[in-house]
């Protein structure tokens, strides 16, 4: 499956015109100094986070760490009290999802947001619809379902079956189809596979490595962390509000990431093992 | 929005690795699922159903009227005749349009329990205006349905501004027109329209003369087909599965068949009610706006999920208030209508069962009471339906006691099968 997507692949920074292929490592979007309150409660504390093309990074945290907080920064749900936000080398605000979408952060809610009556096309197009005079123009928006969803590689029966007949792996399929509709830089996913067993939390993992091998940078936030191991390229880890570790996930241990989330420092719990 | 201009990712896949080769030849073959997963078999199931077609949809309501006809035609030979019919269909048309305004409602998951009061409220205003105020008929009928229009414009703010439920907002709103209906009427009560006006004319005594009719439901079929036919071009063009010739040609002639057989058999008495095509005139044009066009998508997204409706980008607020209004607007027309076919219009005007026939009449058509589901054909199929029994139920010299417990049981039964699909519906989740 991954083979194929690779096949047609050319990335998002590779038509952002050398922002990629001057330096792999320049980020696509870059939160400086983000900080934000509920009134006494500090929710978020001066947090940094860079996004890659072609990278997962996986925002883990205890509940309460500021990961929705952060979540609803990036998505311009909610404006920070301090921060911006950096693309293509230009500060910026997020000052409403509207523009957090025009910059090019997509995000993916836990609930979905999908109407469970209509059809995986009236879904994709929701709001968004094309059309042709004044009618809609059904062809074009199934022929774009079909090609958007087999570049996912996803599976569903029919883009003409209402959502609700469909399995909460295809819906998260159907709702990360919509985000990349608006063609954007970096994908953010809160909790994707909260709700999923076990067989359509894989599906779920491969359309996220999936949508990393097209080229987006995909900021997944999750608190499993079995699944963050299978498909980060990096981890980051929130702590009361607070950045606690910046771990490369494949030279970095389930302890140490636990150790981060937990506030226990990394150096001690080894020996806590060795004790117990 | 235009599709995948620059900017964005490149997705123009290498087609031939994910979908299987050779599948959008003739005749409707099937396309696999992307990805060529082992849904093929699944996906050739829906292929030849662009779409509409995948759900039950009013199949158990068409089984229901054929039923209902053979039981009473059984019982009473006088039930299938033609003259019957003919009633039928004009019965059907004043509660149908009443209904298509609730089936708006519906479909946003709100519910209008004033449209009887509505109705005989604007039958009120014609009556007075036209023969009591001496205003011209079309400015009597325009300003009726306006003050229907403005009803719903009322509720649509109370509910979107203020957050009342609709229940409770129309049914306040029922009492204050019943009030209303009775002031305009006056002391009287009751007041009869001349025969010779246009309106009482229009919804008694214009039928289509047999040529125009036969041309007409000629004029649909073609055009049906016509439709099919470039939709089927357009998605072969488009690589997509499309249903084959035979198929389009065969529902063509049956769709051509069914309509000219029912025309002939209506002109065996009387025809088709001029007011039974505008009927059924408006439904299309209902169904049209519902299906095809964006706010047709936002209405069917909100009775869904507002939630959702609302991220998305819809004007949620503008949509129910449309629903509201489109509804009193059309119950407003019905009851004009219902005051020309009668010539009159009194206090009982649009009262007793009118409210809960119309409501009952959408359910039983197939629309949903939870949102989001539903069609604009459901008013037609709803309003054959209840008028089946209460003409079957006359002609068997039933009183209606009878009728009343009967339309409750088919109603209790409709509102039956909605739930359960819709729990079905959520099981799966």
């Amino acid at each position: 499956m991954s083979t194929q997507a690779r096949g047609g692949l050319t990335g998002p920074h590779d038509l952002g015109d050398g922002l990629g292929a001057a330096g792999g490592d320049e980020p696509v979007i870059s939160l400086r100094g983000v900080s934000h309150s509920y009134g006494a409660v500090r929710a978020l504390v001066d947090v940094d986070l860079d996004v890659h093309a072609r990278e997962v990074v996986a925002v883990v945290g205890d509940n309460g760490a500021g990961k929705s907080t952060l979540v609803n920064v990036m998505s311009g749900v909610l404006v920070p009290d301090a921060g911006e936000v950096v693309v293509e080398g230009r500060e910026t605000q997020l000052r409403s999802p509207g523009v957090a979408r025009q910059l090019g952060i997509a995000t993916v809610f836990q609930d979905l947001a999908l109407c469970e009556d209509l059809d995986v096309v009236e879904n994709l197009f929701l709001g968004q619809e094309l059309r042709r005079g004044p009618l809609l123009d059904e062809v074009a928006m199934e022929r774009e379902a079909w090609r958007l969803l087999s570049q996912l590689a996803a599976r569903v029966p029919s883009v003409r079956v209402p959502v609700g007949d469909l399995s909460g792996g295809q819906r998260q399929a159907v709702a990360i189809a919509r985000a990349l509709l608006g063609e954007p830089r970096v994908l953010v996913l809160d909790e994707p596979t909260a709700a999923l067993g076990v067989t359509q939390t894989a599906e779920v993992l491969r359309l996220v490595e999936r949508v990393r091998d097209r080229g987006y940078g995909v900021v997944l936030v999750s608190h499993t962390m079995p699944d963050v191991q299978a498909v980060a390229d990096r981890v980051v880890v929130l702590r009361r509000g607070r950045l606690n570790g910046d771990f490369d996930a494949d030279r970095t241990s389930y302890e140490e990431i636990i150790a981060a989330i937990t506030g226990a420092s990394p150096a001690r719990r080894p020996r806590r093992q060795e004790d117990a | 929005m235009s599709t995948r201009a620059g900017g964005g990712p490149e997705v123009s896949t290498d087609r031939s690795t994910t979908v299987p080769g050779g599948v959008r030849g003739v005749g409707g073959a099937g396309r696999a699922a992307p990805g060529g997963s082992s849904r093929g078999a699944d996906a050739r199931a829906w292929a030849g159903a662009p779409w509409r077609e995948r759900e039950l949809g009013s199949l158990p309501v068409v089984g229901a009227l054929v039923v209902l006809a053979l039981v009473f035609q059984a019982f009473n030979s006088n039930f299938l005749s033609s003259d019957n019919l003919v009633n039928l269909t004009l019965q059907s048309a004043t509660t149908g349009v009443i209904t298509l305004g609730v089936v708006l409602v519906l479909l946003v998951g709100q519910i209008d329990l004033s449209v009887g009061a509505v109705s005989g409220l604007a039958a009120a205003v014609v009556a007075v205006g036209f023969v009591q105020e001496g205003w011209p008929l079309w400015a009597a009928v325009l300003a009726a349905v306006a003050l229907g229009a403005a009803v719903g414009a009322g509720y649509g703010w109370l509910f979107t501004r203020l957050g009342v439920p609709s229940f409770v907002i129309t049914l306040a709103g029922l009492l204050v027109c019943v009030g209303l209906q009775v002031r305009v009427l006056g002391a009287t009560g009751s007041i009869n329209l001349p025969y010779e006006s246009w309106l009482v004319r229009f919804s008694q005594q214009v039928f289509l003369a047999p040529a125009t009719a036969y041309a007409l439901a000629a004029l649909v079929a073609v055009g049906y087909g016509v439709t099919r036919w470039t939709g089927r071009r357009r998605r072969l063009a488009a690589e997509l599965s499309a249903p084959g010739l035979v198929s389009i040609a065969v529902r063509t002639g049956l769709l051509a068949a069914a309509l000219l057989l029912v025309t002939w058999y209506l002109n065996q008495n009387r025809g088709i009610g001029a007011m039974f095509a505008f009927f059924l005139l408006l439904v299309g044009m209902t169904d049209l706006l519902l299906r095809r066009t964006r706010w047709g998508r936002s209405v069917r997204a909100v009775g869904s999920n507002v939630v959702s409706a609302r991220r998305a980008g819809y004007a949620v607020r503008r949509v129910y208030m449309s629903c509201f209004m489109a509804c009193t607007a059309l119950a407003a027309l019905g009851g004009v209508l219902s005051a020309g076919r009668l010539a009159a219009a009194n206090q009982g005007t649009g009262g007793s069962d009118t409210n809960l026939t119309a409501i009952a009449a959408a359910v039983i058509g197939g629309t949903s009471l939870f949102g989001g589901r539903g069609s604009a054909w459901s008013a037609v199929l709803g309003a054959f339906v209840i008028h089946s029994i209460s003409s079957g139920l006359t002609l068997l010299n039933l009183d209606a006691s009878i009728r009343y417990i009967v339309t409750g049981v088919v109603l209790a039964l409709a509102v039956t099968i909605d739930a359960l699909s819709r729990r079905r519906a959520t099981a799966v989740r």
